[in-house]
């Protein structure tokens, strides 16, 4: 076993952190992925082309770059805005930003799952009377899930080792503590290598978990 | 102007790493064609652990872990490891062989067995049959997916930064902290990165389309 000099817990913290702000882009970006996928099949060519720019241009930029310029943009904006000094939340800011990147490729997959499902399925649902709400959540979201499945887990194992950005910001997440253990006791490689190994064990275990989940999805599935 | 000189070496990190991940690629996949368990075992372990981390973790391993070593520093190879630029390279090219390898090894499987066969029937060797028939007609299938990757290697470069490469992200952290206008810096830094991408893609539309050309 290697002697981790006691920072074991400091790295099992941070690594609480990276799933939380992992889990929380997923979520504020799984949103923002169904506003962008509903307003680019939006019938109003002016707001699709919009939703299809916007993404475009957040998919080209580096993902450093969109962290920095919500983070420090951010605040640098509602600095103007209110004329005092307005420190963004770095968690904030950390999520927002993935949220956003995660968003614009959710846009993509999903909108490509909203077209996959066949029309007559809204169709019947109206014959058989549903409201559109219902049409909405029972009839036609368990099969854009499905479809959207293997694109969204890419996403996510992909999210999950863009979260490190988020120490370059200030976030105590696994990264940061593992440059924290390092620089304190020099055994640099030690750490970031067990860090590393952090980061295999949940791309794993997420791995794992999305061929288990895509199998139950799919169980009903005949081809 | 420091933007530009900065996009310079951003796009001279990005070729580089390109060309040498391409090529340990190649390598990695015509090792894998081997059929000894001892050969895939490796690449397999290579790429589960490029895969599974995050990039930003393989730069600081490689730039800060290396010096934890008092052997590499004393040895010529710390000329390699002390210098960023460098460093930064090689994490690249790490990254993007592993990736790269992933998409060959699939194109490769995707080439119809009959042009393989074909290739024994015509009393080529197996070296002869990868090299002329087979791993060209592999790099044709899998060029769409390798913009892909050219990009992706090109967002990449922005982590540099971290390890004290002055390339377009870092300069323009530089100027946005010396002229507090964080917001238009990093929006033109953004652009930057962008029309680049742009360009990319429309010279890959342009291969795709002279290489589709030429197998008909």
């Amino acid at each position: 076993m290697i002697n981790l000099n006691g920072f074991t817990i400091q790295l099992l913290l941070g690594a609480k952190l990276t799933l939380l702000v992992a889990v929380g882009a997923l979520i504020l970006g799984l949103i923002f992925g169904l506003i962008g996928a509903a307003a680019t099949l939006c019938k109003n060519k002016f707001i699709s082309l919009a939703a299809f720019s916007v993404t475009s241009v957040i998919k080209g930029f580096p993902e450093l770059i969109v962290l920095f310029t919500v983070y420090f943009g951010g605040t640098a904006l509602l600095t103007m805005l209110f004329h005092h000094y307005v420190d963004i939340n770095a968690l904030i800011a950390g999520i927002f930003a993935l949220a956003l990147i995660f968003g614009s490729y959710a846009t993509e997959t999903l909108r490509g799952a909203f077209l996959a499902v066949s029309k007559g399925q809204a169709s019947a649902a109206q014959v058989l009377g549903l409201s559109k709400k219902q049409t909405f959540f029972h009839i036609l979201l368990p099969q854009v899930w499905r479809h959207a499945l293997p694109g969204l887990s890419n996403l996510w194992l992909v999210l999950l080792k863009d979260t490190a950005l988020v120490s370059l910001i200030g976030l105590a997440d696994l990264m940061n503590k593992a440059q924290l253990a390092a620089s304190e006791t020099s055994e640099l490689f030690t750490f970031y290598c067990t860090a590393g190994l952090f980061y295999l064990i949940m791309t794993t275990f997420s791995y794992v978990a999305i061929k288990f989940f895509s199998k139950k999805v799919n169980q009903y599935e005949k081809i | 102007m420091g933007i530009i000189s900065g996009t310079m070496v951003t796009i001279e990190l990005m070729l580089m790493s390109l060309l040498v991940g391409l090529v340990m690629a190649i390598i990695m996949t015509l090792i894998y064609q081997s059929k000894s368990w001892y050969c895939k075992a490796p690449i397999n372990v290579f790429i589960f652990l490029v895969r599974g981390t995050p990039m930003l973790l393989q730069f600081f391993i490689i730039y800060y872990g290396s010096a934890q070593f008092a052997w590499l520093k004393a040895s010529p190879l710390w000329m390699i490891f002390k210098d960023p630029f460098c460093c930064a390279v090689i994490a690249l090219a790490i990254n993007t062989s592993a990736y790269t390898t992933v998409l060959f090894k699939g194109a490769i499987n995707s080439v119809p067995q009959g042009e393989k066969d074909a290739c024994k029937a015509l009393g080529l060797s197996p070296f002869q049959s990868m090299w002329h028939i087979i791993l060209p007609h592999a790099l044709r299938i899998a060029l769409p997916a390798y913009s892909n990757e050219v990009i992706m290697i090109l967002k990449g470069t922005s982590l540099a930064s971290t390890i004290t490469v002055l390339e377009l992200t870092g300069i323009s952290h530089q100027i946005a902290s010396q002229t507090y206008m964080f917001v238009e810096t990093f929006l033109i830094a953004g652009l930057i990165y962008f029309v680049i991408n742009m360009i990319i893609v429309g010279i890959f539309k342009k291969l795709e389309k002279k290489l589709a050309f030429a197998s008909v």
